[in-house]
């Protein structure tokens, strides 16, 4: 009698399948650690008193460019100001700023994608062909264009950073959008005797968010990145703000005798930005 | 080996049983979904795992062929295959007999081909897997293959990609690739959900005979038990994880023992016995009235395809009409047209005496009150954000200025009516089953007391017991407030148990029409007598 299982490995070679764990459930380290980094950094901007007693802005003429000590944990600058004190106070703006463009792409942006893709027809070609033409203007460029006709300052450069990123959101609510709007859900409240603007009020803009505030998560990064690059060439906050990118440029010039006046502010912008984008992945993923 | 596949029957009586699960428990996350699940099943002989969504047949089904999603874990019992217990083995084993031993026609053809291979490539793919390199020997038997399972010109659909082909050739590739290796075992998951009840007769005629060919056993998993009566030799009930009642086809359905199969068995509608009679409905005033109805779609290359052409019907009030036809004949765009969401592009409708097509703006939305369209699917009608509560008092807040507790006890009033828990107002409709979603999406539209409601395959996405709840439902409604139906679906079944009227479409044109009893009991055209002799369980009722 042929048996149709003969062929196989026989029982003794069976591997036990791996056991499963419950990855699900657990959030990764990665995860928690990024997660970490964004929470000191926003208690840092909050108050950073708790964080360091010294000034940020005054520094001791006697003690400049030191090594990293005891005293001084990551140094100090050609003013003799304490770097850490610096950093910590720069959180302030770099974050803000950061949040500020953010909240301008999204608002706008989603202003703009809520009409064309509800609206429609010519409404929306206009409005898309102008996002193009947004994009195809490289975003370092449209930004300093911006901060020289809006003044230098910190706010400024993150309304200019801001600008840049209006047409990306735009792009992405308006995709949104037209996917909801074909829904079913969409159309049966229509057929419930819905207005216009009611029913994209109701249904449309809520359902429609979801992906583009985790996609907002992830452009928290790529601002403070814009931010500090701004800073960095000179068009952001004026000294002495300790923002970070304009950190890193004042510390350029003794970047043979004092490495630590650009190595650390680099650091803590990557490790904020790789935190940043790491926790809006996570967002991003959740949503889908 | 080849040769006992392909004559099991002729092995003899001392053959062990090719499956064998006994106390099959398996969990997902540690939840165990089913309990001690346990039946044979004998060299070419089907066995039908019937039950409704969340019983478990799927699951046990998936264990069987080593295809539990990555949370699942069989944690007590065993599988054997022709006396090898295989329900420990790794999926890299498991590889091994997959498409050879055991191999399964899935659920959804229209996501399980990829869409970036053709046709060849993928039924050829099970032969590579499998070890054979000859790719001219390959071709050959992909052809073959492709032509026993009843497509035409398969030189042709051996260069095509899956969009090219409609539902029911990618469920024949399917069943090709399924077959390829004369398995001995060919586990079938709900294989003609997704297809009109012509093509899903074609289909199972179609494992039928391959089986009677092959001699390969058939695991048919189904929550019809018109489909299960029809083409088991033996049936296995399941409820909650748990088996019911299992035996012969005959036996158990001529008597069944349990009380969920009676109920199930009465719950069928095309195994009970033929609706609820319905007098004096037809007669009185109009309520919907269409006349030479043409309705064109924009085509891709610029021209225009004519979906609906010279439809007309009319609907007495109170009355029910059914739109009945297969995916592409028309009925739902009709429907569309009649809700004022489609202006025709030829033809008149008069809805309550008004040409919706007429009406714009403010006059339009007035329209709809008295007139709502309840979807097919309840999971895409529900905003995912609102609560029940929200989306019942929506329709309320749009038309009546009323005060907050008159809005609350009319809602509460359509809740009951409907009868829905009050406690379920706060949920959102991701909390809740299939059923509950659809009497949710009829509380919707039944809020504004409307003369009207369009339900359109309002019930072909619901198990069979809870469509015979949402059907008595829709029945008790009818009678109590006076409702007219205009009823489209696929379903003949449903069709007949609930309808006082039909017209029967294809390919945009109404082929027949007029009182059910009539088109059922003596169809005049071809194709009518077609799609109702393809209504499963006709073996049953004899």
């Amino acid at each position: 009698m042929t048996d149709i299982l003969r062929s196989f490995p026989s029982a003794a070679s069976a591997r036990l399948a791996p056991p499963r764990f419950g990855w699900s459930r657990r959030p990764p380290l990665g995860l928690l650690l990024a997660w970490a980094v964004l929470l000191v950094a926003a208690a840092w901007a909050v108050a950073p008193e708790i964080f360091t007693s010294q000034s940020g802005v005054v520094g001791i003429p006697s003690e400049k460019l030191q090594a990293p000590s005891a005293a001084h944990w990551l140094g100090t600058d050609e003013l003799g100001r304490d770097l850490l004190a610096r950093i910590i106070h720069g959180a302030r703006y770099s974050l803000s700023g950061a949040f500020l463009a953010v909240g301008v792409g999204l608002v706008f942006g989603a202003a703009i994608g809520l009409t064309a893709g509800s609206v429609g027809g010519r409404v929306e070609a206009i409005l898309m062909r102008i996002v193009d033409v947004m994009l195809a203007i490289p975003s370092l460029l449209l930004a300093l264009s911006l901060i020289i006709i809006l003044g230098f300052g910190h706010a400024q450069a993150a309304i200019a950073v801001g600008v840049t990123s209006i047409a990306s959101f735009a792009r992405l609510v308006r995709s949104e959008v037209v996917t909801v709007r074909r829904s079913d859900y969409v159309e049966a409240a229509f057929g419930s005797g819905g207005r216009f603007l009611q029913v994209i009020w109701r249904h449309v803009l809520p359902n429609s968010l979801t992906t583009v505030l985790a996609y907002a998560a992830l452009q928290l990064g790529w601002a403070i990145l814009q931010i500090s690059t701004l800073g960095f060439l000179g068009y952001g906050a004026p000294p002495p703000t300790p923002e970070w990118g304009l950190l890193i440029a004042e510390g350029r010039k003794y970047m043979m005798a004092a490495w630590w006046l650009t190595a650390f502010p680099g650091l803590v912008v990557i490790l904020v930005v790789l935190a940043a984008n790491r926790v809006g992945r996570a967002a991003e993923r959740a949503t889908r | 080996m080849t040769n006992a596949l392909l004559e099991p029957r002729a092995v003899g009586a001392e053959t062990r049983p090719l499956l064998r699960i006994s106390g099959l428990e398996v969990a997902y996350d540690g939840v165990p979904v089913t309990h001690d699940v346990g039946f044979e099943m004998a060299p070419g002989e089907v066995v039908a795992l019937v039950g409704e969504s969340g019983s478990g047949k799927t699951t046990t089904a998936q264990a069987v062929i080593g295809l539990l999603p990555p949370n699942g874990e069989i944690t007590r019992g065993e599988i054997r295959l022709n006396g090898e217990e295989v329900s420990r083995w790794s999926p890299r084993r498991f590889d091994s007999i997959r498409g050879s031993v055991v191999s399964l026609i899935p659920q959804d053809p229209g996501a399980s081909l990829n869409p970036v291979l053709t046709i060849g490539a993928q039924v050829s793919e099970v032969f590579r897997l499998h070890g054979r390199r000859d790719r001219a020997g390959i071709r050959a038997e992909v052809l073959a293959l492709l032509e026993r399972v009843g497509l035409s010109q398969p030189e042709l659909r051996f260069r095509q990609y899956p969009h090219e082909l409609s539902g029911g050739m990618k469920q024949r590739v399917l069943i090709a690739m399924a077959l390829a290796l004369k398995p001995a075992l060919v586990i079938a998951d709900e294989p003609t959900s997704a297809l009109d009840v012509t093509v899903q007769k074609r289909i199972l005629d179609l494992i039928d005979e391959l089986r009677a060919e092959n001699g390969t056993a058939v695991l048919l998993v189904t929550h019809d038990l018109a489909v299960a009566a029809d083409r088991a030799d033996r049936i296995v009930v399941m409820r909650g994880g748990r088996i019911q009642e299992q035996g012969p086809a005959r036996e158990l359905l001529a008597a069944p023992k349990e009380a969920y199969t009676r109920r199930l068995l009465a719950d069928a509608p095309s195994l009970s016995a033929p609706a609820l009679a319905r007098p004096g409905r037809l007669g009185g005033e109009t309520a919907i009235e269409v006349r030479g109805l043409v309705q064109n779609f924009p085509t891709d290359r610029g021209g225009s395809f004519r979906a609906v052409s010279n439809v007309s019907f009319s609907v007495a009030r109170g009355s029910t009409h059914a739109l009945v036809g297969e995916s592409g004949s028309g009925k739902t765009t009709t429907a569309r047209a009649v809700v004022g969401l489609r202006r025709p592009d030829g033809g008149k409708i008069l809805v309550n005496g008004q040409d919706p097509a007429a009406l714009r703006g403010e006059e339009l939305r007035q329209f709809r009150r008295r007139i709502q369209l309840v979807y097919q699917n309840p999971f895409a009608s529900l905003d995912p954000r609102q609560s029940l509560r929200a989306a019942v008092e929506e329709p309320l807040l749009n038309f009546e200025p009323l005060a907050k507790a008159e809005r609350e006890r009319r809602v509460h009033e359509v809740f009951a009516r409907v009868q829905l828990a009050p406690e379920l107002l706060e949920r959102r409709p991701a909390a809740l089953s299939g059923g509950q979603r659809q009497r949710a999406a009829i509380a919707r539209a039944l809020v504004l007391k409307p003369s009207i409601l369009v339900l359109d395959e309002a019930v072909s996405a619901l198990d069979v017991t809870v469509q015979a709840q949402i059907l008595r439902l829709l029945d008790e409604l009818q009678r109590d407030l006076g409702l007219t139906y205009l009823f489209v679906s696929h379903d003949l079944a449903v069709v007949r148990a609930i309808s006082d009227t039909v017209s029967v479409l294809q390919g945009g044109e109404i082929r027949e029409s007029g009182p059910v009893a009539q088109v059922f009991e003596a169809p005049q055209t071809e194709y009518a007598r077609q799609l109702i002799a393809a209504i499963p369980g006709r073996l049953r009722r004899g």
